[in-house]
């Protein structure tokens, strides 16, 4: 505002931000955003997967089915993120004998809690289908299971896409906490770049940047998306 | 064509058919009327099964549909419904609306289904509208669309439920005259209907519900011009 370029020098000062230090492991930060993108886009892939199933099974006939995923939902939305993805982290190794890389283990993390959110999302879409539709698709004699997949789900979706884009926006950002596990995603690599220059604002001030740059991005993505659905309004 | 024996349907404690018994012929047209909550509706929906009859027994053809190794799915191939909201699919064009069910249930390939679909669009007078999202239609062109949507599965019998009902009056004529040429084509046709006019002049019978029984069964020439209940006539006074 109007006291930051009035004072801008005299801030600077004060401040004291010097990013030229910085310039030269931008490259190195920016790299993370390959791997953050790929947590983020297979945790995605897994978590609506997962997600639709999952809210199948809520809305279906099967007391069982529904009584888990509903348990599911509430475990993982009742517990911290960040202990959930350590528990995998150093869980699977002790249950299993076998090591599990940082990558897989955060994508098995965010994809399980995403899901979690999902489901109820697309339950809700579901329901907010008009119960007419499966009306007339029952009296057609169309069979559930394309029912569901094209007639049910498509309008669900468009209505729901909102939702489910924000919960995306959520997981892109939340995805910083693989830091924990020493995944290389943008923030681990500002705290080292923090470190080895012994100057943290100026990285984590980057980091923070590129991460509102891909929400913008994804948020961009998701009007567009949003956009081609309404060609039927 | 239709045989209706001693239907009961009930919601919970609340007994909606008491015992209906009625048969419908083939190529037969009757109109279903009686005041609201009188069980119209769900009379309707019994005969395709999106309601389950808590009681009795329905043949459709020589199949008895109420029997537990009936397909319903299949039962439901050969009976088309128009409901009064028409509920066409907004994400398909009106082509799609009309061509998914054969291609998909049926198994139909996709040229012939669109063949039959435009031939079917013709007939209801909407072969330009092809290509539209059902949001582009009016009332009474997406109630022709969900006609020709049912026809294109070649269903034995139509059943019809208030299909004028939601329209604005200038659009109930193109709907009834539409169906009209469809009695003439000899389709079974079961209507529940408030337009007593098309009931008289389109109607073979009219099945009169009050409180979830049949109180009168009758050709409308009969039905309209002496109705034998105290019910019919006292309903008839306020429809007309
Ligand atoms: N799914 C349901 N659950 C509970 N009660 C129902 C259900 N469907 C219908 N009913 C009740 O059954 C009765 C008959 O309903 P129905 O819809 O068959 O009447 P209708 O003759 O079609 O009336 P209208 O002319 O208003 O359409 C009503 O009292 C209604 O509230
Ligand atoms: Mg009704």
């Amino acid at each position: 505002m109007n006291v930051f370029t009035m004072s801008q020098g005299r801030m600077n000062a004060r401040v004291n931000l010097d990013f030229s230090q910085i310039v030269p492991s931008i490259p190195f930060i920016l790299q993370g955003v390959i791997v953050t993108l790929k947590i983020v886009v297979f945790a995605v892939l897994l978590g609506f997967a997962l997600g639709v199933v999952l809210a199948l099974m809520k809305i279906g006939r099967i007391k069982v089915l529904a009584w888990f995923a509903d348990a599911y939902t509430s475990v993982f939305r009742g517990t911290p993120l960040v202990l959930q993805l350590v528990l995998i982290y150093f869980g699977i190794p002790q249950l299993t004998g076998f090591e599990i890389d940082a990558f897989p283990a955060a994508v098995i993390a965010f994809g399980l809690n995403s899901a979690a959110y999902v489901s109820e999302i697309i339950r809700a879409g579901i329901l907010a289908v008009d119960k007419g539709q499966r009306e007339a698709a029952l009296a057609l004699g169309i069979p559930y299971k394309l029912m569901m997949r094209d007639i049910i789900l498509p309008q669900a979706l468009k209505n729901i896409l909102p939702a489910l884009m924000n919960e995306f926006i959520t997981l892109t950002k939340e995805s910083a906490v693989v830091t924990v596990i020493g995944a290389m995603d943008v923030m681990r690599r500002a705290y080292i770049v923090g470190g080895q220059v012994y100057r943290y604002i100026e990285p984590l001030l980057i980091a923070g940047l590129i991460y509102y740059v891909l929400v913008m991005l994804l948020t961009l993505l998701g009007k567009a998306l949003e956009g081609r659905l309404r060609k039927s309004d | 064509m239709i045989k209706v024996e001693d239907l009961h349907k009930s919601f919970g404690k609340l007994e909606v058919l008491k015992g209906i018994t009625t048969t419908i012929k083939q190529g037969e047209v009757v109109a279903i009327i009686g005041p609201s909550g009188s069980g119209k509706s769900t009379f309707l929906r019994c005969l395709n099964l999106l309601e389950e009859p808590t009681k009795g027994r329905i043949w459709i053809g020589n199949e008895e549909i109420t029997d537990k190794k009936t397909n319903i799915m299949e039962v439901r191939q050969h009976v088309g419904m128009v409901f009064q909201h028409f509920h066409l699919f907004p994400h398909m064009t009106v082509l799609e609306n009309v061509t998914y069910a054969p291609i998909k249930v049926k198994g139909m390939a996709k040229a012939e289904a669109e063949a039959k679909g435009i031939e079917l669009l013709k007939k209801v007078g909407l072969e330009q509208k092809a290509d539209e999202y059902p949001s582009r239609l009016s009332g009474g062109q997406k109630q022709r669309v969900a006609i020709a949507r049912a026809l294109a599965m070649s269903p034995d019998v139509m059943l019809f439920d208030e299909p004028t009902s939601a329209l604005d009056p200038e659009m109930v004529k193109e709907v009834l005259e539409v169906m009209k040429s469809l009695a003439h084509t000899g389709m079974t046709m079961a209507i529940v209907t408030h337009e007593m006019g098309f009931a008289r002049e389109v109607a073979d019978r009219v099945l009169f519900l009050d409180g979830g029984q049949l109180i009168e069964d009758a050709p409308p020439q009969q039905f309209f011009a002496s109705p034998k209940s105290k019910r019919a006539q006292e309903f008839l006074e306020k429809m007309l």
